[in-house]
């Protein structure tokens, strides 16, 4: 069943779509980069360490990191409401979590970092280009990390696991349905982010975590030429 | 010193007991990995990466310029462009000064070039007892990015010797990026300041002062 399963897009279970990824798009940032699975396209903008505002909501322990998704009206076929929705606000919180395990901003304290996601154009794992761009960001503008993070969903249609989901499959409509498994991991191979929207059994699950794995070597060497081509631009 | 390699947070570089942890890096199993974006470097065993980007991080020591955001009844409030705020006590300048009238020696929105001689939880100390500390009048300030600060100034000073030399204005370089300028006639002031823009674009290039020379000879020709 696995060799003969044809994707909408003719892709292979296991083939990324085509990434783009790019550092300093955002020139008045202090760190920014572009990342995009094909026509799914994010912007990262990192601005700080700065001084926390509102003062009460300072941590005089450790230093916080804040971050922000948002979807343009645009970048879906039928306009979405611009602004915050209950949905991008649970992303806004689920990205700060991917992030802070690899983020070392424990010296900054009473400060911030904001890292400002912007969704351009959508064509679903939108918080996975979002979290890879925030990754590049971040290391561009100057912040301690422990590694980089790379992020992809995987996605179980009917019974069969396939790498980096398209709108189409979201919505599979054959068997089972539609299983979205976006996963974050570090540079050591840990999972610092891992969502589950659908049904899938244990055993499958760890064959999804490990298809993330082989993609985010993928994400990864893309996020590093990125990173390294503005370093010699300098 | 070895070859200067582009490094990014999380890459490996170097292995084994022999080397040593400096700056922008961490050890883990003995394994010196990268926490920053930037260049590492090799001196005597010492690994360390020297950033590309991102904001000023204050360091005691620092030579800095700043704007005077508020003035107190026991000093004046700078900003230094960094996270956390800085201030500058009465006590720290070397010279009588009217308790009354803090407003006289400096008022807000004026420039400064002071040291940085120590940095605590409640943020940044100033001080102006050191030669060349002080207000600065006249001329003008142009900002950089901070991690370009050091090409600007060269191998000890001998980029900013140059420019002085070439331009005939005097330059103050505050690590934090701010540059204060001052010549006689504004042209020469330009001057300056295309020269400075011109090394923070150009950063990355081997022998910068050398290069730096033949610019001047080029810009001077025409």
């Amino acid at each position: 069943m696995t060799k003969d399963f044809k994707r909408p897009d003719g892709r292979k279970i296991n083939e990324l779509r085509k990434i783009t990824a790019k550092v300093g798009v955002v020139p008045n940032a202090d760190g920014s980069a572009m990342f995009a699975f094909g026509d799914t396209v994010a912007i990262a903008a990192v601005y700080g360490p700065k001084k926390m505002h509102p003062q009460h909501s300072q941590n005089p322990e450790k230093g916080t990191l804040r971050c922000s998704y948002n979807m343009l009206s645009f970048s879906v076929t039928e306009r979405i409401r611009p602004g915050p929705s209950r949905r991008s606000m649970e992303i806004s919180k689920v990205t700060e979590w991917a992030l802070e395990p690899v983020v070392m901003i424990d010296d900054f304290k009473a400060n911030v970092v904001d890292v400002h996601i912007n969704i351009l154009q959508a064509n679903a794992s939108t918080r996975c280009a979002g979290i890879n761009a925030a990754a590049m960001a971040l290391a561009h503008a100057g912040i301690p990390m422990k590694s980089l993070v790379t992020s992809v969903s995987i996605g179980k249609l009917d019974k069969q696991l396939v790498t980096d989901l398209i709108k189409e499959e979201e919505d599979w409509e054959e068997g089972e349905g539609p299983t979205d498994i976006p996963i974050t991991l570090t540079g050591d191979g840990k999972i610092s982010h891992i969502q589950l929207d659908g049904k899938i059994g244990r055993k499958q699950l760890e064959e999804a975590v490990e298809l993330a794995r082989e993609a985010g070597k993928q994400i990864h060497a893309a996020q590093e030429k990125a990173l390294k081509e503005v370093g010699e631009k300098k | 010193m070895t070859d200067r390699k582009i490094v990014i947070p999380g890459e490996v570089i170097a292995k084994g007991d022999d080397y040593l942890p400096g700056e922008g890096t961490e050890k883990r199993n003995g394994e010196i990995f990268s926490i920053k974006f930037g260049l590492a470097e090799e001196t005597n065993k010492l690994v360390k990466v020297i950033p590309l980007s991102g904001v000023y991080q204050p360091r005691r020591g620092n030579v800095v310029i700043g704007k005077v955001e508020n003035v107190t009844f026991n000093g004046w409030v700078v900003d230094l462009k960094t996270a956390d705020s800085a201030f500058l006590s009465i006590m720290e300048i070397p010279r009588y000064v009217d308790k009354e009238d803090l407003g006289s020696v400096m008022d807000i929105g004026d420039m400064l070039v002071a040291k940085i001689y120590s940095i605590n939880k409640r943020g940044i100390d100033l001080t102006f007892k050191l030669k060349g500390l002080g207000k600065l009048e006249g001329g003008m300030i142009i900002h950089i990015n901070p991690n370009k600060v050091p090409r600007v100034i060269g191998k000890e000073g001998s980029m900013v010797s140059l420019i002085k030399d070439e331009t005939g204005c005097q330059i103050t370089v505050g690590q934090n990026g701010f540059i204060w300028i001052k010549g006689n006639k504004i042209e020469d002031e330009l001057f300056a300041k295309k020269a400075i823009l011109y090394i923070a674009e150009h950063s990355l290039i081997h022998g910068l002062t050398d290069e730096m020379k033949n610019w001047f000879d080029k810009e001077k020709g025409k």
